[in-house]
C-alpha cells in the first residue's frame, strides 16, 4: 500500500469521523474487501474511487451493516459499529445512497421523503432548503416516484438521506447513467450540502465529478486501498491517475 | 432545474383500473350462460361473499411473502384453528346463537371471533420466532418446515377437538334470505360481504394514511433499503404476521359458518384457492389480492353451477390466463 504525499488522511483515524482499520468482507465463498485501512476526516469531503469490481460498494454496504465484516474494526464517530445491525448504524446519523439508489417506486416522492424524516414530520425549512438545488422534488411531489426520470430519482435518492441532518453521507455513485447537464447539476447540489458540516464519502466513477468536489481521495484496487491523499494532488497528476484509476482525463470527460 | 427541463414531465397514472375492470367483465361474461336473471344475481352475490372470505384469509399471506419473501405453507393452520376456537366458544353459547335476537347473536358471535383472532395471532407469533425465524431467506428449507408445522397443527387439531367434522349452525338472524321478486340472496352472504369491505378499507387506511403502513409497502418494495433508513424491518414483519394470522382466524370463522361444518382438513382445502388469489393478484399487493380474491370467488360459483366438476380447474385455468397476460399478477410489486 502506497500513501502519498501528507494529507488529512495520513494519520487513520486522528480527527476522523469514520475510521476503518483491517477490514475483511466475505461475500458467500469469495474473499471481497482484504484489509481496508482508511479514514473519513470530519467535515470533509472524501472521495471513493477505483476501478469496476474494486470493492467500493461492498466498502459502503460494509459500513452500513449490510454485509458483516468477517475482521477489521469500523470506528464511527467513537464507537465499533463493525458487527452492528443496518437500523443501529442507520440511527448513528448515517444516510447512505445505493448504487441502485433504492427509490421506493410505489410511494410518491412525499412519502419517500416522509419516511426517511425518522424522527418526526418534516422540517419544512429544511425541506424549502432541498427544494432549493433539487426543484423537480417539488414539482412532482405527490407523484409515484416510480415514474420520475432517472436524474430525479437520483435526485430523490439524496433528498432522502439529508432530509434530517445527518453526521455522515455514504454516497454510491450518483451520476451513474445520468445525463452530463443532470451531472453538472448534482455537482452543484453538492456544493451546496458541502457548505453544511455534513460530512460525505461519495463513491464515484466520473474522475471530473470527484475533482470537482473532492477535499481528499481514498483509492481502491481488488479489495484494499492503495492510495490516500489530496484530491487535488491526485488531480493535478496525470500520470498518477492513469496508475491508479487506468483512466487518462480525455477519455473520461 | 436542468433536470426538470431536459426530461419530459411525468405524468401521475393513478391506479392501474384494467384489473379492476376485470370484476364487471367477469360477470357480464357469465349472464348469458346463466339460464335466469335470478340466478345470476344469486350466483354473483355468491362469488363476491366467497371472494370477499378469500380475501380476508390470503391478505396477511401475500403481505408476508412480500416483506420477507416467505413463503407460509402453514398459513392455512391459523384458518382451521381460528375455526374451530370460534365453535368452542359458540357451542356453549349455542342459545344466544339460536336465539331469533340480533344482539343475542352478537354476544355469541364477538366473543368467538375475538377468541378465533386472539388464537390465531398469538399461534403466527409463536410460528413466527419458533418455526420461520430460523429460515429467512431459504426457500426450500422454508417449505419444507411450514409444511411440517401444517401437518404438526392438523395432528394437534385432531387431539384437542378430535377427528370428526363438527356442526357449526349460523346464528339465527343470519340465515336464510332475502326475498326481493324472483331473487334470494342469502343473509350471511350480505354479511360476508360488508365484513370483506371493512377489513379492506381497513387496511387500506392503515396502509396508506399511516406510518406503519407507508413501512410495510416501502418493505415489500426493498427491505434492506428501509433498514438502511433506520427501521427494523422484522418488527414490521412480526407484526404483519401476527395480523395476517389473526385475519386468517377470522377468515376461518367465517368460512365454517358458511359451510357449517368445520373440520381439520377445511384450512388445507381453501389453501389451494389462497394461492391461486396471491398469484393472481401479483405477491405481495393487497389491492391485487382483494382483485383476485373477487375473481376467484366468481369464477368458481359461475363454474360451479354450469360445470360443478371442473370448478377448481376454471381457477387454474383464470390464473394461467392472467398470468399469460400479466406474468407478475395483476398488480406487480416493484422489487428492487
Ligand atoms: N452479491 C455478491 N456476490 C458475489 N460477489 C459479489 C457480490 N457483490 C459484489 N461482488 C464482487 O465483489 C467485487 C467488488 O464488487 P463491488 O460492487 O464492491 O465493486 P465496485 O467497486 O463497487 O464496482 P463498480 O464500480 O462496478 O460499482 C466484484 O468482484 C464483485 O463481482
Ligand atoms: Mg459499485
Amino acid at each position: 500500500m502506497r500513501h502519498a504525499h501528507s494529507g488529512p488522511l495520513k494519520q487513520a483515524g486522528e480527527g476522523a469521523l469514520l475510521a476503518l482499520t483491517g477490514v475483511n468482507t466475505h461475500i458467500g465463498h469469495y474473499h471481497i474487501l482484504q484489509g481496508v485501512d482508511f479514514a473519513v476526516a470530519q467535515g470533509g469531503f472524501t472521495m471513493l474511487l477505483g476501478r469496476n469490481g474494486a470493492g467500493k460498494t461492498t466498502c459502503l454496504r460494509t459500513i452500513m451493516g449490510m454485509w458483516r465484516a468477517s475482521a477489521g474494526r469500523i470506528i464511527f464517530d467513537g464507537a465499533d459499529i463493525a458487527g452492528e445491525e443496518t437500523p443501529a448504524v442507520a440511527r448513528r446519523g448515517i444516510g447512505y445512497v445505493p448504487e441502485a439508489m433504492g427509490i421506493f417506486a410505489g410511494l410518491s416522492v412525499a412519502e419517500n421523503l416522509t419516511l426517511a424524516a425518522r424522527d418526526g414530520p418534516i422540517d419544512t425549512s429544511r425541506l424549502e432548503w432541498i427544494f432549493g438545488f433539487f426543484p423537480a422534488l417539488k414539482k412532482f411531489w405527490n407523484l409515484p416516484a416510480g415514474n420520475l426520470s432517472g436524474g430525479q430519482k437520483q435526485m430523490l435518492a439524496v433528498a432522502r438521506a439529508i432530509i434530517e441532518p445527518r453526521k455522515l453521507l455514504l454516497i454510491d455513485e450518483p451520476t451513474k447513467g445520468l445525463a452530463p447537464a443532470i451531472i453538472g447539476h448534482m455537482i452543484e447540489a453538492f456544493r451546496e450540502l458541502k457548505r453544511t458540516d455534513t460530512t460525505i464519502l461519495l463513491v464515484e466513477q466520473n474522475f471530473n465529478f470527484a475533482r470537482a468536489l473532492g477535499d481528499t481521495v481514498a483509492v481502491m484496487d481488488s479489495g484494499r486501498i492503495i492510495h490516500t491523499g489530496a484530491m487535488a494532488d491526485l488531480a493535478g497528476d496525470p500520470g498518477l491517475q492513469q496508475q491508479l484509476l487506468g483512466l487518462s482525463l480525455d477519455a473520461h470527460q | 432545474m436542468s433536470a426538470t427541463k431536459t426530461s419530459a414531465a411525468p405524468r401521475d397514472p393513478g391506479i392501474d383500473k384494467i384489473p379492476l375492470a376485470l370484476i364487471p367483465l367477469v360477470a357480464l361474461v357469465a349472464l348469458p350462460l346463466i339460464p335466469s336473471l335470478p340466478t345470476w344475481v344469486t350466483l354473483t352475490v355468491a362469488g363476491l361473499a366467497m371472494g370477499m372470505m378469500i380475501f380476508i384469509m390470503a391478505s396477511g399471506l401475500t403481505l408476508v411473502f412480500g416483506l420477507m419473501d416467505v413463503m407460509n405453507f402453514a398459513h392455512g393452520a391459523f384458518i382451521t384453528i381460528g375455526a374451530f376456537v370460534a365453535t368452542s366458544v359458540l357451542i356453549p353459547l349455542a342459545r344466544w346463537s339460536d336465539a331469533d335476537s340480533l344482539w343475542m347473536n352478537l354476544a355469541a358471535m364477538l366473543p368467538a371471533i375475538l377468541a378465533a383472532m386472539a388464537v390465531a395471532g398469538a399461534l403466527g407469533w409463536f410460528f413466527e420466532r419458533v418455526i420461520i425465524k430460523p429460515v429467512y431467506g431459504q426457500h426450500l428449507k422454508q417449505i419444507l418446515i411450514t409444511m411440517g408445522g401444517l401437518i404438526v397443527a392438523e395432528q394437534l387439531i385432531h387431539v384437542i377437538w378430535g377427528p370428526d367434522i363438527i356442526a357449526l349452525p349460523k346464528p339465527m338472524t343470519l340465515r336464510g334470505s332475502f326475498i326481493l321478486g324472483d331473487i334470494a340472496i342469502g343473509k350471511y352472504r350480505i354479511a360476508a360481504v360488508v365484513v370483506g369491505l371493512a377489513v379492506f378499507a381497513a387496511m387500506f387506511l392503515v396502509l396508506n394514511r399511516t406510518r406503519v403502513g407507508l413501512l410495510i409497502r416501502a418493505g415489500v418494495e426493498d427491505g434492506e433499503m428501509v433498514e438502511a433508513l433506520g427501521y427494523r424491518i422484522r418488527r414490521v414483519f412480526i407484526g404483519v404476521f401476527i395480523a395476517g394470522s389473526a385475519l386468517a382466524g377470522l377468515g376461518g370463522v367465517m368460512w365454517a359458518l358458511y359451510q357449517e361444518t368445520v373440520s381439520s382438513a377445511m384450512g388445507m382445502q381453501v389453501m389451494i384457492l389462497i394461492f391461486i388469489v396471491i398469484i393472481i393478484g401479483g405477491l405481495g399487493s393487497v389491492g391485487g389480492c382483494f382483485i383476485g380474491a373477487l375473481l376467484v370467488g366468481l369464477v368458481a360459483n359461475y363454474v360451479g353451477f354450469l360445470a360443478p366438476k371442473v370448478a377448481l380447474g376454471s381457477n387454474i385455468l383464470l390464473m394461467v390466463l392472467i398470468l399469460l397476460w400479466r406474468p407478475q399478477g395483476l398488480y406487480p410489486v416493484a422489487k428492487r
